[in-house]
């Protein structure tokens, strides 16, 4: 059983171990893109959020319980087949015709990066509304600009506070980036139903699916724990 | 805005919401009792025990949903004695299949809550209950699990709503369920935008009633948080 296994996802001729490891970085990729799209969002929310008039409070309000409330996959659904109804009526007009649409990766990319952001939203609030006022005092009184102050004081400060919280958000989005495998892209989950599809062996590959997430999700967790105590060096343990 | 497609979509939707719950409360209901036997089991002292509910709630957390739907539904259909055998019935069915992932991988998040709740109750409580004779059974009826309840409900509501976005992975495998009807819709008149604001605003109202029913068991079970019904008089020679 064991070596028709190893067999099966060897890296010889007719092993598929070459395609779910690309596969796998894949993944990684979509992954990384949609974390770091959601940073970007996420940042915006908090400032909305800690800065912003009634109006744009309100608004990152909505956003953050609405995407939290929906389920993701139907996001993903969104912006794949959303940016189709706007962009094949444009196609039409070049003279192209079919179903046109974003490419997977970056509909899976932004629709991980949406759902995301608003976890990161409240990640990064938290986080800022723990840095001590008497720091933001004290960068005051030394006669900082605020964005001076933003990138010496806050945002180090921040950072420190919103690593744990990260750690969490980037484990979902690992997870969530699975539901990619709807638009067609081919990363772990979709590897595995083609490989499943043409060995007849779905429960092989997705096992073996299902080994390559929790070997990507417990090295990132280590890592994020070592981040984690490098970020709070220099602090009494409370 | 076209309201009369938005109609009809609301109307399409609306028989998935039905399965949606079903899907939902089954899996909560079943996942709860699993995660309290894993909960005991990890906090038991006995190693054997507390290793295999670590390592469950580490498989479990650390890999997607989708993988552990795929593996039950599509997955267990290759090995020819479970196609013999008499769970058959059950495990081809896709409900049971989406049932059974949803219940086991909820169970792994619900442990940890529940654990949490364990452990956050006083340590005095439980020498008192001892004091006044009350056996382990008695004990963990009577004063343990009440006063865990109350310390994991807000974790646990976090962790219905997580389970009704859940659910939505049932229509990968055949389902309609709301996003399987949201996907059948979307496929057949590619209008993505309007479905998701429909079947958008049917997750959010579901998840708004569970927030709110879950506000009010919290409120019905902490009466000792609410300040009391009426001013209470000093008594009698009370004042300093």
């Amino acid at each position: 059983m064991l070596t028709e296994f190893f067999a099966t996802f060897g890296f010889g001729p007719g092993g598929w171990g070459p395609s779910m490891l690309t596969a796998a970085a894949m993944t990684l990729a979509v992954a990384l893109a949609g974390f770091g799209f959601g940073a970007l969002v996420g940042i915006l929310g908090a400032w909305a959020k800690v800065a912003g008039g009634a109006a744009l409070r309100t608004a990152a309000d909505a956003y953050t319980t609405m995407l939290r409330g929906i389920p993701d996959l139907l996001v993903i659904y969104l912006f794949y087949f959303g940016s189709s109804s706007v962009m094949t009526p444009i196609a039409r007009l070049f003279g192209a015709s079919g179903f046109i649409s974003l490419p997977g990766f970056l509909a899976g990319a932004l629709a991980i990066g949406v759902v995301s952001g608003a976890y990161h939203t409240e990640v990064f609030r938290g986080a800022y509304l723990a840095v001590a006022r008497g720091e933001i005092e004290a960068a005051l009184a030394s006669g900082m600009r605020r964005m001076l102050m933003f990138r010496r004081i806050v945002a180090p400060l921040a950072l420190r506070y919103a690593v744990p919280g990260l750690g969490n958000v980037w484990q979902l989005v690992l997870k969530e980036s699975a539901l990619v495998s709807v638009t067609g892209l081919v990363e772990i989950m979709r590897q595995a139903q083609i490989g499943a599809g043409s060995t007849r062996q779905p429960f092989t590959f997705f096992f073996a699916a299902a080994v390559l997430y929790f070997v990507i999700s417990s090295v990132s967790g280590w890592a994020l724990g070592r981040v984690e105590l490098r970020s709070r060096r220099g602090l009494r343990i409370a | 805005m076209d309201l009369p497609f938005l109609y009809t979509t609301l109307l399409t939707l609306l028989p998935g919401v039905p399965l949606t719950l079903k899907l939902a409360f089954s899996s909560v209901a079943a996942g709860a009792v699993l995660a309290l036997l894993l909960a005991l089991c990890r906090l038991s002292g006995v190693w054997p025990l507390a290793a295999f509910a670590r390592a469950y709630v580490f498989v479990f957390r650390s890999t997607p949903l989708l993988v552990q739907i795929f593996l039950i539904y599509y997955g267990l259909g290759q090995f020819r004695a479970v196609r013999l055998s008499a769970l058959w019935p059950i495990l081809r069915e896709p409900y049971w299949c989406a049932v059974i992932a949803l219940t086991l991988n909820t169970a792994a998040f619900a442990t940890e809550i529940i654990r949490g709740g364990l452990r956050s109750v006083p340590p005095g409580q439980i020498e008192a209950a001892r004091a006044c004779g009350m056996g382990t059974a008695l004990r963990f009826r009577r004063i343990v699990l009440p006063l865990a309840v109350r310390q994991a409900l807000p974790g646990y509501g976090n962790e219905v709503i997580l389970m009704v976005k859940a659910t939505a992975l049932a229509s990968t495998i055949t389902l309609l369920e709301v996003t399987g009807l949201a996907a059948k819709l979307i496929s057949e008149t590619y209008r993505a935008i309007e479905v998701f604001i429909v079947a958008g605003a049917i997750y959010l109202l579901i998840n708004f009633v569970i927030t709110r029913i879950i506000q009010l068991l919290e409120y019905a079970i902490s009466p000792h948080l609410r300040p009391p019904p009426f001013p209470v008089i000093a008594e009698k020679g009370g004042t300093a």
